[in-house]
């Protein structure tokens, strides 16, 4: 069983990584707002046609 | 004013989506061709390229890499865009992901009927199309993280999330388990040894359903059925939680696959308690998707897209019940080995 050397290490490096981006996540302020991401996700950006015209609008 | 301007990459999704559709027909085919060999033996036409024991691994290797994988890069590749209000790192990259995964698959459905195999199940692909994979794979993960950088987006939307899980997980366990030494071009020998080896491999084999047929479809889900009932999810806080726990409980499960083997007891316990655990973030994932057609099931009379997707929760569901219970010792010694 000398595998388990090897696995749970690196099991456990896998973790370690995805505890780093967990807390790079929650301190950067990720998920602060729960609300919002999930309707956002929702309103798609209008293809625009002729660029000129859209960047003359004010 | 001066606005910026971006495209998307639609034409990397359309090949994707093509690729899907050839290599499901093919690969559930080989699927169909295995079934009635089972009942009847004369269907493998007297070749040994036919017979069932290479049969098998095609239909497998054919329906997770090469149907589900494809499929997988159709929905990355066009959610990722959209949540990150990006088009892709690169075009270059996107295409070797294309023509390399399909030229693998390619590779493993000339390789496996001719008899050369590994013969550890669901890594049955000799050495070089093991490193063609791991390259291959490597790019495809450069490509999600070079996209993510440049995302104009600061919020990481959970299925992002789901899929930076499953770009870093598949390769490590790729590269561990395929761990060979080569004898000739398509002979090589696992770097270990009986019971080692089947733990390794069960460790992979389970975490590949975990990190490559699940993960990224959960996060898929997280993007498209939303958008197909056209509202936000149940929960978004719920579904945070949800991909957390799961990548956290999912990697120690292995050992249930390996119940009453020469495995010691106390890994075959621990893998039957990580199993049981699963069921809640499994069950909360498959709820949320559930509960987000809330005041929208009248929406499945007209739309084909949103049935297809309540059937998959729902199997998701049953399945990521079956597989705890069936990972009970007690359990599983009626079930396994038995008629």
């Amino acid at each position: 069983m000398s595998v388990i050397f090897l696995l749970i290490p690196l099991s456990i490096v896998l973790a370690a990584c995805f505890l780093g981006a967990f807390i790079w996540a929650v301190r950067s302020g990720q998920y602060e707002d729960t609300c919002t991401p999930s309707m956002r996700l929702l309103t798609e950006e209008r293809a625009v046609k002729n660029f000129k015209e859209k960047a003359e609008l004010p | 004013m001066n606005i910026e301007t971006f495209k998307y990459d639609n034409r990397i999704v359309r090949a994707f989506a093509i690729a899907t559709v050839v290599w499901g027909l093919v690969g559930m085919s080989a699927g169909l061709l295995a079934a009635v060999q089972l009942f009847w033996p004369e269907a493998n036409f007297n070749l040994q390229f036919t017979t069932f024991g290479r049969i098998r691994p095609l239909h497998t290797n054919a329906v997770i890499f090469a149907f589900v994988g494809n499929g997988m890069f159709m929905g990355i590749y066009y959610s990722l865009q959209r949540l990150c209000k990006a088009r892709m790192y690169s075009d270059r990259l996107s295409w070797i992901n294309f023509w390399g995964w399909n030229a693998i698959i390619v590779a493993a459905a000339i390789t496996l009927p001719l008899g050369f195999t590994t013969s550890k199940e669901y890594a049955e692909l000799e050495w070089p199309i093991d490193l063609a994979i791991a390259a291959v794979w490597v790019v495809f993960t450069v490509n999600l993280l070079g996209t993510i950088l440049k995302r104009r987006e600061k919020h990481l939307y959970v299925a992002i999330w789901f899929y930076i899980a499953t770009a870093i997980t598949v390769a490590v366990l790729h590269i561990f388990n395929s761990l060979a030494v080569p004898a000739s071009w398509f002979k090589s020998y696992s770097v270990y040894a009986g019971v080692q080896d089947a733990l390794v491999q069960w460790w992979y084999g389970h975490n590949a359903v975990a990190f490559f047929l699940t993960t990224p479809y959960l996060g898929l889900m997280y993007y498209f059925l939303p958008k197909a009932a056209e509202r936000p999810v149940f929960s978004y806080r719920l579904s945070i939680i949800h991909f957390w726990a799961l990548i956290f409980i999912y990697i120690w499960a292995g050992p249930h696959h390996l119940l009453y083997t020469a495995l010691p007891d106390w890994a075959q316990s621990l893998g039957m308690v990580f199993s049981i655990m699963l069921v809640a973030p499994s069950w909360g994932g498959m709820l949320n998707g559930l509960l987000t057609l809330r005041g929208a099931w009248d929406k499945l009379r007209t739309e084909p897209m949103l049935k297809f997707m309540v059937v998959a929760l729902t199997a998701y569901g049953m399945a990521t019940l079956e597989g705890p219970m069936l990972s009970i010792k007690s359990v599983n010694s009626l079930s396994h080995y038995t008629d």
